[in-house]
C-alpha cells in the first residue's frame, strides 16, 4: 500500500466525518424549521438570523452539559452504546460514492473511501449494527422505559432487516454486483432501476424508515410513550452521539436510495452530481415531511407490517424477478 | 377580537366526522388494509402538511415582541381609575371591596383629611392571595377598582404585587386623556370620556 493512497484515504475520511457531523447539526435545524412550517409555527427564530445559529447554541449546550452516569447502570456498556450508534453510522459511509469521480489540481479524486465489492451489503450490515446502540444502551440504563425501548429495538431490528435484504435482492440479481459503483454504472446503460423494480424501491424505502427509526416507525425512542426510550438516562454529549448517529444515518440512507434506484450520480457529469444531491435532499426532506404528517405505529403493527405484508411481497418480487431473468 | 368573543362554536365550520366501525371478520380487515393501501390515504396527510407549508400562514406569534389582544372582560391585575372630570382618585374609601373579597387580600385604611373629606390612606391588594374572581370590581360603586389586561406578573419582589401606586392610573396618562376604561360588565357608557367636561378645580 503506497503512502499516497493512505494519505488520500485519511483525507477523505476526515472530510466525510467533518461534513456529515456538520450536516447532522444543520439537519436538526432543517427538521425543526420544516416541522414548524408544516405545523404553522415559526420554529427557531431567536439565535442568529432566522435562528440559524441555533445549531451552534445546541452544540455548545451538548458539549458543556454534565455527563451523568447514573447509579445502577452497567457502566462500560452504558458508556460505549452511543459510540456504537455514531461510529457505525459513519463507518457505513465508507462504501457510499457521494459524488462522481472528479479531477482536483490534476489529481483524480474518487469520492468514495473504499469501493469494495460487497458495497451495499457492507452499508446495510454496518447500519444494522448501529441498532446495537439503542439495544445495549437501553438494557444497560437500569430504567424501565429504556428497557422497553431496547425490547422494541430488538423487535424492529429482526423485522425490517428481513425486508431490506429481500427487497434489495431483486436489484442485486439484475445488476449482478454488490458494489454501489456497479449499481450506478448499470443504471447508466439500462435506465433507473426504479422503473424495472418499483416494488423493491417502495419496500426498501419503507424499510429505510425503520432502519433510521424515523416517524412512522419511531417506536424505539418514542418520546410520547416511553420518554425517549434508550435516551432517557443519557445526558450531554453521549446523548448527542445518539443524535448525530441518527441524523448521519438519515443522510447516508438518503444517499443510498437514489444510488440504488434513481440512477445515482449518472455518467459522472457535474449535472449528475447535482442531481444526486438533489435526490438526496428530497429523500431527507421526505423523512421530515412524514414526521409532520403521519402518526407512529405500534411495535406490533410494525412487526405485522414487516412480516405479514412486506416480507411476502418482497419474496414474490424476488421470485418474479428471477422468472423474468430466467426466460 | 370578534372570533374570541363568539362562543357559538356550532357555526364555526365544525362538523361530525363519519367514522366507520372497525371490521371484525378477517375478510373485513383484509378489505380495509387493501382499501387503505390503494386509496393512498397516506398521501392525503402528506399533501395537507405540504399545503400548509406552501401557504405559509403562520398561526403563532413571537410572544415577548408581539402579544395577542385579550378580551375586554379578562380579569388580570387590578387597576385603580381616576375621575375624568377632576383627575382625582375615584376611590371613596367605602370599603366594599375589602368586605366582599373572598380571599381576604384587600386591605384599606381611611382617615379624615384636612378638608374634612374621607381619604384613602392605605390600600393594598395581596396579589399572591388574590384569585382574580372580580368581585371587588363588580361591587365597586364608583368603578374605581377594575381589572386590567396586565397578565405578566413575574417579579423578584413580593412587594411589587401590593402597591397601590402601581395600580393607580398615572397622572400624566390622565392628563393626556389616555386612561383606558374597563369595557366589561358594569362599565360606563362607551365614549363617555369624550363627552365629559373637566371641573374648574381640575389640577
Amino acid at each position: 500500500m503506497d503512502s499516497a493512497y493512505l494519505i488520500e484515504t485519511i483525507i477523505k475520511v476526515v472530510v466525510i466525518l467533518l461534513v456529515f457531523s456538520a450536516l447532522a447539526g444543520i439537519g436538526t435545524y432543517f427538521e425543526r424549521k420544516v416541522l414548524a412550517f408544516m405545523q404553522r409555527r415559526l420554529g427557531p427564530m431567536n439565535v442568529g438570523p432566522f435562528g440559524l445559529l441555533q445549531v451552534g447554541a445546541d452544540g455548545i449546550k451538548l458539549f458543556t452539559k454534565e455527563d451523568i452516569i447514573p447509579t445502577n447502570v452497567v457502566g462500560p456498556i452504558f458508556k460505549i452504546a452511543p459510540v456504537i450508534t455514531a461510529a457505525t453510522a459513519f463507518m457505513a459511509a465508507a462504501a457510499i460514492p457521494f459524488l462522481p469521480a472528479f479531477t482536483l489540481f490534476g489529481y483524480e479524486v474518487h469520492p468514495i473511501v473504499a469501493d469494495i465489492n460487497i458495497g451495499i451489503l457492507y452499508v446495510l450490515g454496518v447500519m444494522a449494527v448501529g441498532l446495537f446502540g439503542p439495544l445495549l444502551g437501553g438494557m444497560a440504563s437500569a430504567n424501565k422505559f429504556s428497557l422497553l425501548s431496547a425490547a422494541r429495538a430488538a423487535a424492529v431490528f429482526i423485522s425490517y432487516e428481513v425486508v431490506t435484504g429481500l427487497a434489495i435482492l431483486a436489484p442485486i440479481m439484475m445488476v449482478g454486483s454488490l458494489s454501489l459503483i456497479d449499481f450506478n454504472n448499470y443504471q447508466i446503460e439500462n435506465g433507473w432501476i426504479l422503473w424495472s423494480q418499483p416494488v423493491a424501491f417502495v419496500l426498501f424505502w419503507i424499510a429505510a424508515f425503520a432502519e433510521t427509526g424515523r416517524t412512522p416507525f419511531h417506536l424505539i425512542a418514542n418520546d410520547h410513550e416511553i420518554i425517549d426510550g434508550f435516551g432517557t438516562e443519557y445526558s450531554g454529549m453521549r446523548w448527542g452521539l445518539f443524535f448525530i448517529g441518527e441524523y448521519a444515518n438519515m443522510f447516508f440512507i438518503s444517499f443510498v436510495i437514489p444510488i440504488l434506484f434513481l440512477g445515482g450520480f449518472g455518467d459522472g457529469s457535474v449535472l449528475g452530481a447535482f442531481a444526486l444531491l438533489g435526490k438526496m435532499a428530497f429523500f431527507f426532506f421526505f423523512f421530515l415531511w412524514t414526521r409532520a404528517a403521519w402518526p407512529d405505529v405500534r411495535p406490533d403493527q410494525l412487526m405485522w407490517l414487516c412480516w405479514k405484508v412486506l416480507m411476502p411481497v418482497a419474496v414474490i418480487n424476488v421470485v418474479i424477478t428471477g422468472l423474468v431473468m430466467m426466460f | 377580537m370578534e372570533q374570541f368573543n363568539n362562543r357559538n362554536v356550532a357555526d364555526n365550520g365544525y362538523f361530525l366526522v363519519d367514522i366507520e366501525d372497525y371490521p371484525t371478520t378477517g375478510w373485513g380487515k383484509f378489505k380495509r388494509v387493501m382499501d387503505r393501501t390503494f386509496k393512498l390515504e397516506l398521501f392525503v396527510g402528506l399533501w395537507v402538511v405540504l399545503r400548509e407549508m406552501i401557504r405559509f400562514d403562520i398561526h403563532t406569534i413571537s410572544y415577548p415582541e408581539e402579544k395577542m389582544p385579550i378580551g375586554p372582560r379578562y380579569r388580570a391585575v387590578h387597576e385603580m381609575k381616576r375621575l375624568w372630570e377632576s383627575d382625582a382618585e375615584r376611590c371613596i374609601g367605602c370599603g366594599l371591596c375589602e368586605k366582599i373579597c373572598i380571599s381576604d387580600c384587600i386591605r384599606m385604611d381611611t382617615r379624615i383629611d384636612e378638608e374634612s373629606r374621607k381619604e384613602v390612606s392605605e390600600y393594598t391588594i395581596n396579589l399572591g392571595r388574590c384569585i382574580f374572581c372580580g368581585y371587588c370590581a363588580e361591587v365597586c360603586p364608583e368603578l374605581a377598582i377594575t381589572h386590567g389586561g396586565e397578565y405578566e406578573n413575574a417579579s423578584d419582589q413580593r412587594e411589587h404585587f401590593v402597591d397601590y401606586e402601581a395600580m393607580l392610573t398615572p397622572i400624566d396618562v390622565m392628563k393626556n386623556n389616555a386612561q383606558k376604561e374597563f369595557e366589561g360588565f358594569g362599565a360606563i357608557t362607551p365614549h363617555e370620556d369624550e363627552r365629559v367636561k373637566k371641573t374648574p378645580l381640575a389640577y
